[in-house]
């Protein structure tokens, strides 16, 4: 049977994928989502939610201004989402703060808000180090052991599920093909020019982008691309729905729009593992109940673990195949806070058949280390 | 719509639905004692506000959710009645209370 | 070194026969059961309701296997929740009066027992709407019965024993039986049972008979039921028939509880017969996990008879396994249980043709809520299908089904029988959800201060 062909093939359905793949079609290609099935590693139906800027970028500061280009695209993302589709996203980017629970955990993050804003140098970085009698009159029923927070106003949280139902029914309503139960087996490439095998059938098309998070390392090779990512083991716990009473995000607590209180995360390096882990989420409940006692009562009807996106550097990868030119790379493991550059940056660029500048520390190109003799 | 029947199990503990006494029998639910009062819906639910009564009574629908001698959002037919249990209906979602 | 040989989890028959057989190796056995005493749902609070004349003779068979439970030795932990278990450690973490505690075992058995299915009919979520089973629950453990206009709705045997124990309690109620299958084409289509589906047939006829005696009026047949009133159930209607209604009592039939099968991750296999997922198992209820069995209704609907002796083989091969039953002895004793236990199952084809669901249970109609908790309606879940949700756990992801309270313990047949329908599947090709811990809720409070607890364990 002859392959499918379009104007452009995305692997990978979660929310990097969906965001650049309906920012292809926003741009009139004729778009292929390729999905796997119901069971995937699927950190898009695992993550916290936050559109975070605060903490993302120390030492690099052109990912701290593609996180901040990113969080300020968002409105216009959530807007333009929910217009199409109905949905409520519950964007909300009234800045956030990041809780220390003692004077080092404070010191320590002063230092590297200090360092983030130095580096940031004519773009500017806006925070504040907060003290705890300040801070209690912004968060209600603080515990005793927060001693202080850093807080930006770039920071903000988002119902991530609703992100990723709006991409495919927004992608799917503008013409664009959402394939699930596609998982790729196969596939040749050549400038501008590839073809993919899958369990759902062949596709062909000049341009490909593979955002298939882990699946990733595997794809990379074939396209002339390289995706060193490893997985990282995030759980989460959730309880029961209370009345509004979060006024803003936290790193590890944040309010979503349904009223549950979602508790994060742990990091954790277990290689291909989402067993849930006791005594790891007793950890995340204590910090929880260190930083807000209240939270001691509440009811946990949902925990999860899933399995972040990481590269050795912690930071995204985009990329451009230099011996397949059209076939281009996203990996991150921060698929809410980039959908908005995703969406409505990268994916301009990719129709354009060429990255900007401003991308190019990102290239895996950076992990080509000379060996030594 | 729900009554006792004495003769097979006295009804000898007395719990507080929505402040009201209640006589109920020994190894009852607390969702038992709300359907006694006379009470049809035990919860309003947090997402349109509909009343809703318990439904398995086995612990599977958690749809008698109730608020417990002050504790929001209990499984009330898990829970077996005591002297003086205060029993109220669970309204939307529950209050956090810093 | 465990804590215990052996954790069942569950005091149902299965559960208690598991306990009384292991502990009568020598082992020493954990039970965890969620209720206040033991019996699960078929002897539930057998103990309490042995005297209301009501329900006594349901529960009499019960009571030896409770007394022996109770006099086993087990440690029994009544009014506690396992919220998750680590099969590849043996570690279970219990829940208890606000209390966490982590416990070890070299063995488990899950004998969770049968939930009812759902029965997603139009207006099933008014107040005054119940299950049969919940019925039975208020009679058992209170000797509480429904008054006013009293309606039961479905089909299968518990139907007609609940009609003639809230008849002897001095309630008659109207039965609107949805049966369709025909008694002949039953028993022709059952095959290897009709023996046993006679005399089980003789037994419900009795059964039937009682009802209508005491005073219980049938309608049989019934199409498309559905509840009706502002607030509360008021009216019952169906294809060409109301009735007036204060309570609605559904029953379709019973299917297994699988939630911590799923959760932990056990193979499952679709049991058309039945219309439901269960536990893949061996004879002796040894799950495709080396450390798990599973016994009882939790493993397939068998009833409480083979459940007592799923409970025991599970228990033997738990001790044969552990070093503390030789391989002959093991087949000596194992051999008279499989056999009671065919004996017990072999009008189950029977039944089971008898009592098929209809298929607006399986998957109702649009306007239907599927999901109680988050009130989606089946319509909902049907077009997230079609915009390519391939399986309740996508699915969830969109539409929240699942994320509730509940779990998803009572949506997940309905959405998976929603999902292959849309997509032109049959219903065993669509996996049901994989639930997770904590599988029932615990306080962050309680979970925080097993964090000390395991921290300080660990020095």
């Amino acid at each position: 049977m002859p392959p499918r062909t379009s104007d452009a093939i995305v692997i990978g359905g979660g929310l990097v994928g969906a965001a650049i793949a309906w920012g292809l079609r926003g741009q009139g290609l004729e778009t292929v989502l390729l999905d796997e099935g119901d069971i995937a590693f699927r950190a898009s139906r695992g993550n916290f939610g936050l559109v975070w800027v605060q903490s993302k970028g120390l030492g690099a500061p052109w990912y701290q201004r593609w996180t901040r280009g990113s969080a300020g695209e968002w409105p216009a993302l959530a807007a333009d989402l929910g217009a199409r589709t109905g949905l409520d996203l519950a964007l909300q980017q009234p800045g956030g703060a990041h809780l220390c629970l003692s004077e080092p955990e404070f010191e320590d993050r002063a230092a590297r808000m200090a360092r983030m804003q130095s580096e940031a140098g004519n773009h500017g970085f806006d925070y504040r180090m907060i003290r705890a009698k300040e801070l209690r009159e912004m968060l209600p029923g603080l515990g005793p052991s927060v001693v202080g927070a850093s807080w930006t106003p770039y920071d903000g949280h988002v119902g991530p599920l609703a992100l990723l139902q709006a991409l495919h029914r927004a992608f799917t309503e503008a013409g664009g093909a959402y394939i699930p139960d596609a998982r790729v087996t196969g596939g040749t490439a050549a400038p501008n020019d590839f073809r993919v095998e899958t369990a759902a059938g062949a596709f062909a098309a000049p341009r490909i982008v593979l955002a298939a998070g882990l699946g990733n390392a595997d794809l990379a090779p074939r396209f002339g691309l390289d995706a060193p990512v490893r997985p990282q083991r995030g759980q989460i716990l959730v309880t029961e729905r209370a009345r509004t009473i979060l006024p803003m995000p936290t790193t590890t607590v944040r309010q979503t729009g349904e009223g549950t209180i979602m508790l994060g995360d742990s990091m954790e390096e277990v290689g291909f593992d989402t067993r849930q882990a006791p005594p790891v989420m007793a950890q995340i409940a204590q910090r929880a109940v260190l930083s807000f006692p209240w939270i001691a009562e509440l009811n946990i009807v949902r925990a999860w673990s899933a399995l972040r996106v990481m590269a050795p550097d912690g930071l995204p990868i985009y990329d451009q195949s230099d011996r397949y030119p059209g076939a281009f790379i996203a990996n991150c493991h921060s698929g809410v806070t980039l959908a908005g550059a995703h969406a409505r940056l990268l994916a301009p660029m990719i129709v354009q058949g060429s990255l900007d500048p401003v991308l190019a520390p990102f290239s895996a190109k950076r992990f080509d280390v000379p060996h030594a003799a | 719509m729900f009554r006792t029947r004495p003769d097979a199990r006295p009804a000898t503990v007395e719990v507080l639905v929505e402040g009201t006494p209640v006589l109920v029998p020994e190894g009852a639910s607390a969702a038992v004692a709300v359907l006694l009062a006379g009470l049809s819906a035990i919860r309003e639910m947090p997402v349109t506000g509909s009343p809703r009564g318990p439904l398995c009574l086995m612990g599977v629908c958690f749809d008698c959710l109730a608020e417990i001698d002050g504790v929001p959002n209990r499984q009330a037919c898990m829970v077996p009645v005591a002297p003086g249990m205060r029993i109220a209906r669970q309204r939307g979602a529950r209050e956090a209370r810093p | 070194m465990t804590d215990f040989d052996v954790a069942i989890i569950g005091a149902g028959p299965a559960g208690m026969a598991a306990a009384v057989e292991a502990r009568s190796r020598g082992l020493s056995v954990l039970v965890v059961d969620e209720n206040a005493a033991p019996g699960g749902q078929v002897f539930r609070a057998a103990e309490a309701a042995a005297q209301d004349p009501a329900v006594g003779p349901a529960i009499a068979p019960g009571l030896p296997l409770v007394a022996a439970f109770r006099g086993s030795g087990a440690t029994y932990r009544p009014a506690t929740t396992l919220w998750h278990l680590d099969a590849d450690e043996g570690a279970l973490s219990l829940a208890a009066h606000g209390r966490a505690e982590d416990v070890t075992a070299s063995r488990v058995i899950l004998a969770t027992g049968a939930q009812e299915r759902p029965v997603p009919i139009p207006g099933w979520t008014l107040p005054g709407v119940m299950t049969a089973g919940a019925a039975q629950i208020l009679l058992k453990t209170a000797g509480v019965v429904p008054s006013g206009a009293v309606v039961l709705a479905g089909q299968g045997p518990l139907v007609w024993l609940l009609a003639v124990q809230l008849a002897r309690a001095g309630v008659a109620s109207l039965v609107l039986e949805t049966r369709t299958t025909s008694l002949a084409a039953a028993l022709a289509r059952a095959g290897g049972g009709v023996w046993a589906g006679r005399r089980l047939l003789a037994k419900g006829l009795a059964l039937m008979a009682g009802a209508r005696r005491r005073g219980v009026r049938v309608v049989t047949g019934i199409r498309g039921p559905r509840a009706e009133g502002e607030g509360r159930v008021q009216r019952v209607a169906w294809e060409g028939g109301s009735a007036p209604c204060d309570t609605l009592l559904l029953h379709e039939g019973v299917i297994p509880s699988t939630h911590v099968s799923r959760a932990i991750g056990l193979e499952h296999e679709w049991d058309a017969t039945q219309a439901c997922w269960r536990p893949v198992a061996d004879a002796f209820g040894g799950s495709s996990h080396p450390r798990i069995a599973v016994a009882g209704d939790g493993a397939g609907i068998g009833g409480w008879e083979a459940a007592v002796a799923a409970g025991r083989l599970a228990a033997l091969d738990a001790a044969r396994r552990l070093g503390a039953l030789a391989e002959d002895a093991f087949a000596a004793r194992t051999a008279t249980l499989l056999a009671v236990r065919a004996a017990a199952l072999s009008p189950r084809g029977f039944l089971d043709a008898l009592y098929a669901p209809p298929a607006a249970v399986l998957a109702p109609a649009d306007d239907v809520i599927a999901c109680r908790c988050e009130e989606v309606t089946a319509g909902a879940v049907r077009r997230a299908a079609r915009l390519g949700a391939t399986g309740p756990n996508q699915l969830k992801a969109y539409l929240r089904c699942g994320m509730g309270p509940c779990q998803g313990r009572l949506c997940a047949p309905t959405v998976a029988a929603l999902i292959a329908e849309a997509r032109g599947l049959a219903p065993g090709e669509v996996a049901p959800l994989r639930p997770r811990a904590p599988y029932k809720p615990v306080t962050v409070g309680m979970l925080a201060g097993g964090a000390e607890t395991l921290q300080q364990g660990g020095k």
